[in-house]
């Protein structure tokens, strides 16, 4: 599947914290043009395309082991189990946006090029969002929808799932039908590509603890606000119903 | 002469590419050493943008707008300088390592230290151990320095700093590394000699290796 770039320009807030710009100080008025510049080169080089595919949980099992070298006690072994579906999926903005970023370096203009890496990593996010209501539309259509179903998106290298977990996650998609290569490093070439699982089930079992051995190491503890947006979207949900 | 350095010093704290090539001009017109407009002009301006960045007063994209336009007074300066006039607060050797394509957190690094007045060899990305042995024994290298921004190609650092060791160049030459998943504890265990958070802090870190204030 293929999208249209214009759906996946990022938000602002998401850029600036990538460039170290609290949200709250927002972008001072003399970096605008930068910044309309970036968007601009994301318009005219992004390709987003994406591979979904549903997948058996026995199935999963066996690609989430991967090489064997997940952390012991993880958040996703703990989940999958009670999801009612699951989908792998990889998501690329294409090689031209990182030739474009190089391009930008090449000719001294660093703070487009920098500005333009992060416009193209957060609007990658975005694009994963896409892929992620693309899988909720096709489960309402259906029928497998409940009020209760909550969908998050899990990556190797994160949460204890070791980046190597891309390898059998390859072989069960064939992302390089969209152009999506994995290197022996397990970098996925473009740069500007994620992978994963998405999990469907009762918004309950992706309410876990921040207590696993990966939440030491992790820097930004994101999955407590993943986990409060899914519970804000039930409430909305509820609010929407009693009006 | 002051007021002129002063003058090219202001524009690239602003990021005035093409004021800080005019007024570089003027300055070679005037009869101003290069060396002085290179050292007095621009690195000392760069030196306050890189302390305003540490303090929170100035953003990433201001610091790349006084880069380019600091390399706009080095373009005009360069054929006027003799070698020995060249940045000479050392040289340094950057590249992602092996397996690794990321390469933004690399050229910031190296664009900061160029900025500080430091010779920068960039090897680029997915650049093989020997590769950085090769560029010491080309060039007069005091540093090399390695970025990973991921877990798996961490392990090619360990190697070049094994293969430094072998070639009896420890103490010689130094070896700083950083990226996403590297922290001090890492440049400890596997005997780098310094680790850089953060593109600033390299610098800091290089300077301090090589003994540069
Ligand atoms: C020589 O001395 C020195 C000194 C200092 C040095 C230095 C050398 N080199 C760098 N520095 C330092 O100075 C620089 C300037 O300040 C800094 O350089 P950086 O390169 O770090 O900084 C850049 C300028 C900006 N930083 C970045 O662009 C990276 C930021 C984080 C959040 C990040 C982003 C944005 C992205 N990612 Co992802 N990503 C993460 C990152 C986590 C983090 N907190 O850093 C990291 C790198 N990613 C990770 C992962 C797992 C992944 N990502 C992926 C995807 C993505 C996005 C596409 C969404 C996006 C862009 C990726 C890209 N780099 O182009 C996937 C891989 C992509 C691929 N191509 O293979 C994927 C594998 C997830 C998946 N399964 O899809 C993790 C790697 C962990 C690991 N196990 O190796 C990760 C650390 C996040 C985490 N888990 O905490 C410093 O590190």
């Amino acid at each position: 599947m293929t999208f249209d770039v214009d759906h996946v320009v990022p938000d602002r807030a998401a850029v600036l914290e990538l460039q170290g710009i609290p949200p709250e100080t927002g972008l001072p008025d003399h970096l605008e043009g930068l910044y309309a510049a970036a968007l601009r080169l994301l318009t005219e080089n992004a390709a987003p395309a994406a591979v979904l595919a549903d997948v058996s949980k026995p199935r999963f099992g066996t690609i989430y082991q991967g090489e064997g070298n997940n952390e012991h006690r993880t958040p996703v072994a703990d989940i999958f189990p009670a999801a009612e579906r699951l989908a792998l999926f990889a998501v690329t903005m294409g090689p031209q946006l990182e030739r474009a970023v190089r391009a930008c370096f090449d000719a001294n203009d660093f703070a487009v090029g920098s500005m333009l890496d992060s416009v193209a990593s957060a609007s990658t996010d975005r694009a994963a969002d896409l892929v992620q209501a693309r899988f909720r539309a096709q489960l309402d259509r259906r029928g497998l929808l409940r009020s209760d179903t909550g969908i998050l998106r899990y990556s190797p290298g994160y949460c204890g799932w070791h980046i190597s977990g891309q390898r059998r996650l390859f072989e069960y998609l064939e992302p390089e039908q969209i152009g999506i290569s994995l290197r022996d490093s397990y970098l996925m070439q473009p740069l500007k590509s994620i992978s994963g699982v998405l999990i469907a089930g009762p918004r309950d079992i992706h309410d876990i603890a921040d207590n696993y051995d990966c939440c030491e190491s992790c820097d930004d503890h994101g999955c407590r606000e993943r986990i409060q947006s899914l519970f804000a979207e039930q409430a909305a949900d509820k609010t929407r119903q009693s009006e | 002469m002051m007021d002129i350095l002063a003058r090219i010093s202001k524009s690239l704290i602003a990021g005035e590419e093409e004021k800080v090539g005019e007024l570089t001009d003027a300055a070679i017109t005037q009869g101003v050493p290069p060396k002085q407009i290179l050292d007095e002009g621009l690195i000392a301006a760069m030196a306050v943008v890189g302390d305003r960045f540490k303090a929170h007063e100035i953003f990433l994209p201001d610091v790349l707008l006084a880069a380019k336009a600091m390399y706009a007074g080095m373009d005009r300066l360069r054929p006027l300088l003799v070698t020995q006039d060249l940045p000479t607060r050392g040289t340094v050797v950057l590249g992602s390592v092996q397996g690794d394509l990321h390469d933004i957190g690399k050229n910031l690094v190296g664009i900061m230290l160029k900025g500080a007045g430091f010779e920068v060899i960039d090897l680029g990305n997915d650049v093989a151990p020997e590769k950085f042995l090769e560029a010491v024994e080309q060039h007069r290298v005091q540093v090399i320095g390695m970025s990973a921004l991921l877990t798996t190609t961490m392990p090619v650092m360990k190697t070049v700093v094994e293969m430094v060791k072998e070639k009896g160049l420890t103490g010689r030459v130094k070896v700083i590394v950083g990226g996403a998943p590297v922290d001090a504890d890492f440049a400890r265990r596997i005997d780098a000699d310094a680790y850089g958070f953060d593109a600033a802090n390299a610098v800091e870190k290089v300077k301090s290796l090589t003994g540069v204030s």
